[in-house]
């Protein structure tokens, strides 16, 4: 595998997953597993469970979400995330491949929108554009 | 047949379905998460996949078998059999689906019910390539390779 085990990336990050399928979250894990033990993951199964976690305290620094979900999708939960004033960068990766399909998601408060699937690269280029100083 | 040699023919299998397109470089991502630590990374994957897709196609058929087609249904089934197809590498399964989401916008039934048979038709191919390839890594495993 790429790199050491230890720390690919510098930086700590707190990243959340929230996809609504099981296979998608335990391969979203292991990628950002992947880049060593300075990135701390939590998954959830849809938009509802994420706000509750950020309602409960919980603080991530990336937010990776799925847009069609079941109970809350990830254009609502992303809505309702930015009105709690959640700071997180979030970045909706979606199977989404139209403009029209991804401009509510993105305007629902997006910091960046990828199509499925994600990948190494895909997460490198996040945690390079938005690292965090200290 | 030894270790060496069955690890030859996985080599010439898995070169065969990313040659034919039944797979592609998504899987080789999914490939390099595994180590000591998860050593069945990639079967539990790909059991999910199977299961989620095999739950898919019995909505889709539900779905394009009523009187008046949803067809929102049946674009969002085939919009999430998309996202895991591409996840895990499954490059015909994700080029049918991409195929299929037009007709559904189209709101052409005809179209719509022969990508699901082509879709059914893909899956099934492809499940089989990779309990095959499964089969002989736990071949080699026996071998003791």
């Amino acid at each position: 595998m790429e790199g050491s085990k230890s720390s690919i990336i510098e930086k700590k990050f707190n990243v959340l997953i929230v996809d609504d399928a099981p296979g998608i979250r335990m391969m979203h894990n292991a990628l950002l597993k992947s880049f060593g033990s300075n990135v701390e993951t939590q998954v959830a199964e849809n938009g509802k469970v994420a706000v509750d976690l950020c309602n409960s305290g919980k603080y991530f620094d990336i937010i990776f979400i799925d847009k069609h979900m079941p109970i809350m999708d990830g254009v609502q939960a992303t809505r309702k995330l930015r009105e709690m004033g959640v700071a997180s960068v979030i970045v909706g990766i979606t199977s989404c491949d139209t403009d029209d399909e991804v401009k509510p998601f993105v305007e629902a408060g997006l910091n960046e929108c990828f199509e499925k699937p994600l990948t190494r690269e895909k997460i490198k280029f996040v945690f390079e554009k938005f690292h965090k100083d200290g | 047949m030894d270790a060496l040699q069955l690890k030859r023919q996985l080599i010439t299998f898995t070169e065969l379905l990313f040659r034919e397109g039944f797979l592609d470089e998504q899987f080789h991502q999914l490939q390099q998460l595994q180590d000591e630590k998860n050593p069945n990374f990639v079967v539990e994957v790909v059991s999910l996949f199977f299961e989620d897709s095999e739950r898919l196609l019995n909505e889709l058929a539900k779905a394009l078998d009523q009187q008046n087609v949803d067809y929102k249904k049946v674009d969002a089934h085939v919009h999430q059999l998309k996202g895991s197809s591409s996840s895990i590498g499954a490059q015909r399964v994700q080029r049918v689906c991409i195929v299929f989401r037009n007709y559904c916008n189209e709101k052409n039934v005809e179209g719509c019910l022969k990508c699901l048979q082509q879709l059914k038709h893909e899956y099934a191919i492809v499940k089989t390539k990779l309990e095959a390839l499964f089969s002989l890594e736990q071949q080699i495993l026996a071998a003791g390779g």
